[in-house]
């Protein structure tokens, strides 16, 4: 009501100074506004625990997720969420030691409801004791065509530090006092949601993110060739490049099955100006069982190409001016496969908390490198004759939810 | 009374900038004229079933993209936002 108020008021304070076309486009938008309507997320708290567990890679920890109506209008969010991470990876074997650490990001969000927009912005700070992390994001979604189709336009903004850890005489980890960088973080981003039929509905998600500054991992190495001197090869510095611009486009449609099912196909094209180029083709299957049950599988399947300045095993050292041997920029190929379940029930003595789940989920992930090799065996191999690497993980979680 | 040719030339210009403006603005109506709904209100049951959602449970979800997004090279355009690192 106050907002209907407030658009007449302005209608009437503006219209008499201006010119006819001004006025009927005013006259235009003061009716079309109060028509505005839309839906704001339900009252749910959640609180998850995962495990990762994959290439001498342990990573667990709590995320807890609570979103809660103020008025009719806004929408309050907060998240917790904690990454216990113990690593001896290959690459922590080759050019650093073994660590434990703890990553803790917490966010808030808030979403207003005028009409058919909705409003949303948030920040979300992450800290462990060589990365800190800010981000905060503004978005404006709206609902059109008889609430067919919903469009969103968003914007975030990311501000990295980046620190060296280093092992002081008396074996304690301190930040390198000459290692200190930052990173920059921008991100455009367009969705559209679009009711097709009365059992399918398609979504599509463009994002545009740019980066400058600091953009490598600082304990990481590439290697080029040196023979006669140990394994094979030596070790130095990687170079990057400052900025990084990054375009990825995802398509989903999602169809309701005659007998209660749901159905969902997707696919994302990721091109970057490192040269990576990245499909990625996912299936979903949801199925109720009985009265209180969910059953989900899903099979995902990602491909990327190197980056331009990736190398493996580089001829001589200075090589080239950018030089990077982080296995996120070889070329390799992934496949998931996740099942999970869900069980509802109603609190007993408790009417208000109707609708809650316990959930549990599985997935299997394995990562076939098409261009990184185990150098921790050139010994007995030679340098570049090693067998390539795979990484197999699993990753579980479980979580309770709570509608209230 | 003699209209000179500048005046002149002026009235031209608003007469012109009146029809583009008209043809803009019956432009922008017939834009803004929402198309009759091809799914009813009362056909969209479906879409208020949970496992119609695309996505059901964002805690679940955004742990999942986390641990994509720190193992490939990809990345944007999953529709949430996350923060930091932890991929080593």
């Amino acid at each position: 009501m106050q907002l209907t108020r407030e658009a007449r008021g302005a209608h009437t304070r503006c219209a008499a100074g201006l010119s006819p076309f001004t006025r009927t486009l005013v006259t235009l938008c003061a009716i079309a506004a109060p028509a505005l309507g839309g839906v704001l997320p339900e009252d749910r708290a959640d609180v998850l625990w995962h495990v990762y567990k994959g290439g001498d890679i342990t990573i667990q920890g709590p995320s807890v997720l609570v979103r809660k109506k103020v008025g009719d209008n806004l929408s309050l969010s907060a998240n917790y969420y904690e990454d216990m991470i113990s690593s001896a990876s290959i690459d922590v074997k080759l050019s650093a030691s073994p660590y434990h650490e703890t990553r803790r990001q917490e966010s808030v969000g808030a979403d207003y409801l005028h009409g058919k927009s909705t409003y949303s912005v948030g920040f979300i700070t992450s800290k462990e004791p060589d990365y800190k992390a800010n981000t905060s994001y503004f978005a404006v979604s709206q609902d059109m065509f008889g609430d067919l189709t919903t469009v969103t336009l968003g914007y975030r903004r990311g501000w990295d530090q980046v620190f060296r850890d280093i092992k002081t005489p008396q074996g304690v980890l301190e930040n390198d006092p000459t290692f200190h960088r930052r990173a920059d973080h921008r991100g455009y981003s367009l969705s559209l949601s679009q009711i097709l039929t009365r059992n399918a509905i398609l979504g599509f998600n463009y994002e545009l993110l740019t980066d400058q500054g600091y953009l490598a991992n600082p304990y990481r190495q590439i290697r080029y060739l040196s023979p006669g001197l140990g394994p094979g090869f030596t070790l130095a510095d990687q170079v990057y490049p400052n900025t990084r611009t990054s375009y990825a486009a995802t398509a989903q449609l999602k169809y309701y099955l005659p007998y209660r099912a749901a159905l969902t196909g997707q696919y994302r094209f990721f091109h970057d100006t490192w040269g990576i180029l990245a499909h990625t083709v996912e299936l979903d299957y949801t199925h109720p069982v009985l009265r209180h049950w969910i059953l989900d599988g899903s099979l995902r399947y990602y491909r990327q190409g190197a980056a331009d300045f990736y190398s493996d095993l580089f001829p001589r050292a200075n090589y080239q001016n950018f030089m990077a041997r982080d296995r996120e920029l070889a070329a390799f190929r992934s496949y998931t496969v996740g099942a999970g379940a869900a069980w509802q029930f109603a609190m007993p003595g408790v009417p208000s908390l109707g609708k809650n789940s316990i959930n549990v989920r599985v997935d299997h992930l394995l990562v076939d490198y098409s261009d990184f090799r185990n150098a921790l065996l050139a010994g007995t191999y030679g340098a570049g004759n090693e067998p390539l690497y795979k990484l197999n993980a699993n990753i579980f979680q479980v979580f309770v939810s709570i509608w209230f | 009374m003699r209209v000179s040719p500048g005046l002149s030339s002026v009235s031209l210009t608003v007469k012109l900038m009146r029809a583009v403006a008209g043809a803009l603005l019956l432009a922008a109506i017939c834009g803004c004229a929402a198309p009759t709904p091809w799914v009813k209100p009362y056909e969209r049951e479906h879409f208020a079933d949970p496992i119609m959602s695309f996505n059901r449970d964002p805690v679940s979800s955004t742990y999942l993209q986390h641990v994509f997004e720190t193992r490939e090279g990809a990345r944007g355009a999953t529709g949430s936002v996350g923060g930091g690192c932890g991929c080593n």
